[in-house]
C-alpha cells in the first residue's frame, strides 16, 4: 500500500491566504509515501511546506510559480503504474479530455494528473485515468465559477488503484472513492 | 563594630564559641539533674556570654544561636516545674534579673516569661510589654535582631489572640498587635543599622550580611498576618499604617524593598484591594533607588490572580476605583523619579497594561487610556533608541493583539498608532509583522474600508519605505517574506456588502501604490484576485447598486483593474502583467462587457509584443493567450477575427520550430470551439494543422541537415492526434484519407531513419495507432467514421 497526495493549483499568496485549517490538520507528516503537485504554489514556503508532509515531492510548473526551474512535466513509476504530471495550461482547449487523453498517450502512462481547472475530475478512458485534484485552497478561477478546495489520495496496491478525494463544501470535508484497475503491467486497452 | 576578618578567622570564633556554650553545658545539665537552681542560673548565664561576641557574621552568629537555643528549650522545662526548683515563677522572674550582663539576663528573662504567661499568673500582654521594653537594653544590631528573634518565637503560641488561651478582656487583640508592632519597629530600626563603611567589596558583603537577616525581621509581618481577630478594619486603621510609617521612615532602600514585597505577600488581597491608597502613596515615598516596579508589579499581579478567582471581586475593583488608583501612582512613581529610565517606565507600563487586560478586559477606555499615557512618556524623549526599552513598548502593543484575538478590537484603540510611531522603523516593521500573524492565526476577518484603513497605517512600514530606511538594504529573504505576508493579509478583508467591498479595495489600493517597484509584484496580484472575485459576486447578483462615490458596478472595477495592472509596467513584469491581464479579460468576458474585455487583449498583446522577449516565456504567453482567447465568447466576428489571427501570428513566429508546431496547431482551437456552435470554422481549423504540419517537415529538414539524422516523429503523431480531434468532432473538411495519409507519412519517417538502423518504436504512435482500433472496434456511429481507415 503506498500513498500518493496529489493536489496543486494553491496559489498562495496571489489567491489564497493558506490552505484550510482542516486540510492542514489531516496532512500530518510521516503518513504519505508520495507528493505530486500540479503547480501554482506559487512561493518557496508552500514548497517547504509540502517537503515536511513527505520529502518525496515532484512538482511541475504552473503560470504563476515563483521558481522557473520546474519542468512542464514530469513522469514517475510508483509500483505498477506510471504516472505522468503536467499543470495544464499547456494543453488546448483547457480541461478537454480528448486533448488530454493525448498528452497521456504522449507520455505514455496510466495515470495522468493534471490541473490548471481548479476543478475535480477522474476520467476513465481508453488509454488509462486522468485525474485533477482541483485547487487545494479553493482559489478564484477564470475557468470554474464554483471552487471548493480539494486534494486527492491514492492509494496503489499491486495492480489496483483507489483514489479518494477530499473536498471542502460548506465548511465540511466531504470523501468520495473511486477504483480503477490495469489488466496487465503494459498499457493495453481495459 | 565588627572588623571584617578572614573565614578562617571567623570559623575559629564559631569553634571557640560553640566549645564553650557546649561546654557551660554540660555543667548546667549536670546542675539540672541535681535540681540546683543556683548552679543552673549560673552555668546557663555562662553559656549566655557565649552570644555577647561581636566576631561573627549572622550566618554563623545564627548556629552559635541556635545552639544555646536547644539549651534554653531544657532550661524552660527545668522552669516550669515548680517542684524541681522550689520557687513560684513571679520570684524566679525576680531573680533572674539579678544576673550580671543584660544580654543574658534578657534571654533568661524571656525564658521564665515564657513560663509566667503559661502559668497564667499574670495577664499575657503585661509580661509582653515587660519583655519588649526590656530588650531595648541591647542595642547592637545584630545580638538585639537574634534575641528579639527569640522573644517573637517563644512568645508566638502565648498572644492574647481571640480565642487563645491568653485571651484577656476586651481590646485583647489590639494588645497581641501592639506587641507585635513593637518588636517589629525595634527589630527593623536594628537590622537598619547593620551598616558599615568601606569600601566597594565591602558593601556587597554588608548588602550579603543584611539580606541573610532579613527574614528575622520579616517573620513579624508573618505573625501579623495570623493572629485571630485582626480584620480589615484593624488592618486598615492600625496594622497598615504602622507599618508603612516604620517602612518610609527608615530611609534604608533594602529594607523597604523587602518589607513593601512582605506585605504584599503576606496579607490577603482583598486587603490589599481596600488599602490601596495607603500602599500606593507608600510606593511613591520610597527611597529612588528602590526598584518600586517590581513591587507594583508584584501588587498588580497578585491582584490580576485575585480578580479572576471569581466574577463578585469585580465589582469591588470598580468600587474602589483600582485602576485610577494604579494609574495614578504609577505616573506620580515616573515623574518623581526623574532617574528612571525609559526601559524602566514602559516596564511599568507593561506591567499595568497587563493587570488591566485582566481584570478589565472589557474596558477599552482604560486600556487606551494606558496607551495614552504610554506615548506621553514616549513623547518626552527624543528619540527611542534603547533596546530593551524597544522590547517593552513591542510587548506592551503585542498583549492587546493576544488577549483579545481580534485585530478588530485592537484597531480601536486610538493611542495604539501612537505608541507605533514612537517604535524605530525595524522595530516598526516587526511589529507590524506580529499584527498580520495574529490576524492570520485567529482567522480574522477585517470587513470596513475605516478599519483597513487603520489596519494599514498601523503596518505602513511594510507597505512603503519610511523616511530614513533604504529598501537596498533589506535582506532579500526578510523582504519577500514581510511582502507574502502582506500578500496573504489582502485575502484576510472582506465584506459581503459589495459597496463596502469595493471600498475596501480602493482603500488597500492606495496604500499599495505607495509601495514602489520592489513590493508591486507581490501585492498587487493579490489585489487583483479580490477585485475579481469582487466582480464574479457582482455579476451574479441581478442589476447594478449605487453606491456613494464609485457605484459597485463589474464596469468600474474593471477600471481600477485596468489602473492597477497598469502600475506593473513601472516594475517592470510583462509576464505577470500579461497573465493578470488575460485573467481580467476571460472575466470581462463573463460579465459580457466586449469593449473592456478587448481592451484587456490589447493591453495583453502589446505587452507580448514589445516587453516579452526570453523565447520560453513567450512560448508559455502564447499558450495563454491562446487557451484563454479559445474559451471567451463575448467578441463580435471582427475582434474576434483580429484577436485571432494575431495570435496565430505570434504562434507562427516562435523561435523554434517546434514550439511553432505546437502553437500553430493549438490555434487550430480558435476555429473550432465545442460549445458554441457559432465557432466551428472546419476549414481554418484544417489551415492551421497543415500549416503545422509544413513546419513539423521543415523541422525534420533541418534535423537532417544540420545531424544527419531525422529528428523524432513525436510533432507528426501529435498533429496526427489534432486530425482525429477535429474527425470525431465532426469537422467535415477531415476525411479519413488525410488521417491515413498522415499516418503512413509517420511511418515512412520511422523508417528512412538513415543514420540510425535500429528501428525503434514509438510508444506515442503505437498508443495512437491502438486508440484508431479502439474506436473502430466501436461500432455504432465512431465504428463507422473510422471504417475506411486501413492499419
Amino acid at each position: 500500500m503506498v500513498l500518493v497526495l496529489a493536489l496543486g493549483d494553491l496559489h498562495v499568496p496571489h489567491r489564497a491566504a493558506d490552505l484550510p485549517p482542516k486540510f492542514k490538520s489531516m496532512l500530518v507528516p510521516g503518513k504519505i509515501q508520495h507528493i505530486i503537485c500540479t503547480g501554482n504554489l506559487c512561493i518557496k514556503e508552500i514548497h517547504d511546506y509540502l517537503k515536511t508532509i513527505c520529502p518525496d515531492l515532484h512538482i511541475v510548473r504552473g503560470e504563476f510559480d515563483e521558481d522557473a526551474r520546474y519542468p512542464e512535466s514530469k513522469t514517475l513509476t510508483i509500483g505498477q503504474f506510471k504516472l505522468g504530471l503536467c499543470h495544464g495550461h499547456q494543453v488546448i482547449p483547457w480541461g478537454d479530455l480528448d486533448s488530454l487523453a493525448m498528452l497521456q498517450r504522449q507520455l505514455d502512462v496510466d495515470i495522468l494528473v493534471t490541473g490548471h481547472t481548479h476543478q475535480f475530475t477522474a476520467y476513465k478512458h481508453e488509454g488509462g485515468v486522468v485525474i485533477n485534484p482541483g485547487s487545494a485552497t479553493g482559489a478564484y478561477s477564470s475557468i470554474n465559477q464554483d471552487v471548493n478546495p480539494s486534494f486527492v489520495l491514492m492509494d496503489i496496491d499491486g495492480l489496483r488503484v483507489t483514489i479518494y478525494v477530499y473536498e471542502l463544501i460548506d465548511g465540511e470535508v466531504k470523501v468520495d472513492k473511486i477504483e480503477f484497475k490495469k489488466t496487465s503491467t503494459t498499457n493495453s486497452a481495459p | 563594630m565588627r572588623t571584617f576578618a578572614g573565614v578562617e578567622d571567623e570559623d575559629k570564633w564559631l569553634a571557640e564559641g560553640i566549645a564553650g556554650i557546649q561546654h557551660n553545658a554540660f555543667f548546667m545539665h549536670r546542675a539540672l539533674d541535681a535540681n540546683n537552681l543556683r548552679e543552673v542560673l549560673k552555668y546557663s548565664v555562662l553559656m549566655l556570654s557565649e552570644l555577647r561576641t561581636s566576631k561573627l557574621s549572622p550566618q554563623k552568629y545564627y548556629d552559635l544561636y541556635m545552639r544555646a537555643f536547644d539549651q534554653l528549650r531544657q532550661l524552660e522545662i527545668f522552669f516550669k516545674d515548680e517542684s524541681r526548683h522550689g520557687l513560684p515563677v513571679v520570684d524566679l522572674y525576680e531573680l533572674v534579673q539579678h544576673a550580671g550582663n543584660i544580654l543574658p539576663r534578657t534571654y533568661l528573662l524571656c525564658t521564665v516569661g515564657s513560663v509566667y504567661i503559661k502559668s497564667k499568673q499574670a495577664p499575657s500582654k503585661d509580661v509582653l510589654k515587660d519583655l519588649v521594653e526590656m530588650c531595648r537594653g541591647v542595642q547592637h544590631p545584630i545580638r538585639g535582631l537574634f534575641l528579639r528573634s527569640y522573644l517573637a518565637q517563644v512568645s508566638r503560641d502565648k498572644l492574647p489572640e481571640i480565642g487563645s488561651d491568653y485571651e484577656g478582656d476586651a481590646n485583647t487583640v489590639m494588645d497581641a498587635v501592639e506587641f507585635v508592632l513593637q518588636n517589629f519597629t525595634e527589630m527593623n530600626k536594628l537590622w537598619v543599622r547593620v551598616q558599615q563603611q568601606g569600601p566597594g567589596t565591602v558593601r556587597e558583603k554588608q548588602e550579603k550580611e543584611r539580606n541573610e537577616l532579613r527574614d528575622l525581621v520579616g517573620k513579624n509581618l508573618h505573625v501579623l498576618g495570623q493572629i485571630e481577630g485582626v480584620d480589615l478594619e484593624m488592618y486598615k486603621e492600625t496594622v497598615l499604617p504602622r507599618v508603612v510609617e516604620q517602612i518610609v521612615n527608615c530611609k534604608d532602600e533594602l529594607a523597604q524593598y523587602y518589607l513593601m514585597e512582605c506585605i504584599i505577600q503576606v496579607f490577603p488581597d482583598e486587603y490589599h484591594l481596600q488599602t490601596l491608597d495607603t500602599l500606593l502613596a507608600a510606593c511613591t515615598q520610597l527611597m529612588p533607588t528602590v526598584d518600586t516596579k517590581i513591587v507594583l508589579t508584584q501588587l498588580m499581579d497578585r491582584l490580576s490572580n485575585y480578580a479572576a478567582s471569581s466574577s463578585d471581586v469585580l465589582h469591588e475593583f470598580l468600587q474602589v476605583e483600582a485602576f485610577a488608583k494604579l494609574s495614578n501612582a504609577i505616573g506620580k512613581v515616573i515623574e518623581t523619579q526623574l532617574e528612571m529610565p525609559i526601559v524602566g517606565a514602559m516596564t511599568l507600563f507593561v506591567s499595568l497594561l497587563t493587570f488591566t487586560l485582566r481584570v478589565h478586559p472589557d474596558r477599552l477606555d482604560y486600556v487606551d487610556q494606558v496607551l495614552g499615557a504610554c506615548v506621553v512618556k514616549l513623547s518626552s524623549v527624543p528619540k527611542l533608541e534603547d533596546a530593551r526599552a524597544m522590547k517593552q513598548v513591542v510587548a506592551l502593543l503585542s498583549a492587546p493583539l493576544e488577549k483579545y484575538n481580534d485585530i478588530v478590537t485592537a484597531l480601536t484603540l486610538s493611542n495604539y498608532p501612537r505608541v507605533m510611531d514612537h517604535l524605530d522603523d525595524g522595530t516598526n516593521k516587526v511589529m507590524a509583522m506580529l499584527i498580520i500573524q495574529s490576524i492570520m492565526k485567529n482567522d480574522s476577518c477585517i470587513s470596513t474600508a475605516d478599519k483597513v484603513e487603520v489596519l494599514f497605517e498601523l503596518i505602513k512600514g511594510l507597505i512603503k519605505d519610511l523616511d530614513g530606511t533604504n529598501t537596498e538594504e533589506l535582506d532579500e529573504e526578510d523582504f519577500q517574506e514581510e511582502q507574502n505576508s502582506v500578500a496573504r493579509l489582502i485575502h484576510m478583508l472582506d465584506n459581503e456588502e459589495p459597496e463596502e467591498m469595493l471600498k475596501i479595495i480602493c482603500v488597500v489600493r492606495k496604500h499599495l501604490m505607495t509601495g514602489g517597484p520592489r513590493r508591486l509584484p507581490f501585492t498587487v496580484p493579490p489585489l487583483v484576485f479580490s477585485a475579481l472575485r469582487l466582480v464574479r459576486q457582482l455579476e451574479s447578483q441581478d442589476g447594478d447598486i449605487a453606491g456613494e462615490d464609485v457605484p459597485a458596478t463589474p464596469r468600474a472595477v474593471f477600471q481600477i483593474l485596468n489602473q492597477t495592472i497598469e502600475v506593473l509596467s513601472s516594475v517592470p513584469c510583462p509576464e505577470l502583467a500579461l497573465r493578470l491581464y488575460l485573467q481580467c479579460a476571460e472575466a470581462a468576458s463573463d460579465c459580457d462587457l466586449e469593449p473592456v474585455a478587448y481592451e484587456l487583449f490589447t493591453q495583453a498583446f502589446i505587452l507580448y509584443e514589445e516587453e516579452i522577449a526570453d523565447s520560453k516565456e513567450q512560448v508559455t504567453a502564447i499558450h495563454l493567450i491562446v487557451g484563454t482567447l479559445q474559451r471567451i465568447n463575448v467578441f463580435g466576428v471582427e475582434n474576434r477575427d483580429t484577436l485571432t489571427h494575431k495570435a496565430t501570428g505570434y504562434s507562427a513566429r516562435l523561435l523554434k520550430k517546434p514550439d511553432q508546431c505546437r502553437a500553430v496547431y493549438a490555434c487550430s482551437h480558435l476555429f473550432w470551439v465545442d460549445d458554441l456552435d457559432g465557432i466551428k470554422d472546419g476549414e481554418r481549423a484544417l489551415l492551421c494543422l497543415r500549416r503545422a504540419l509544413r513546419i513539423a517537415n521543415a523541422a525534420q529538414q533541418m534535423a537532417n541537415a544540420t545531424r544527419g539524422n531525422s529528428g523524432p516523429v513525436t510533432l507528426f503523431v501529435e498533429i496526427l492526434n489534432k486530425y482525429i480531434y477535429f474527425f470525431e468532432k465532426g469537422n467535415p473538411h477531415i476525411t479519413p484519407s488525410d488521417i491515413q495519409s498522415l499516418v503512413e507519412l509517420i511511418n515512412n519517417e520511422m523508417q528512412s531513419d538513415n543514420g540510425n538502423t535500429t528501428i525503434h518504436s514509438d510508444p506515442f504512435f503505437t498508443s495512437t495507432l491502438r486508440y484508431i482500433r479502439f474506436q473502430k472496434q466501436k461500432g455504432g456511429l465512431m465504428g463507422e467514421k473510422y471504417d475506411p481507415i486501413k492499419l
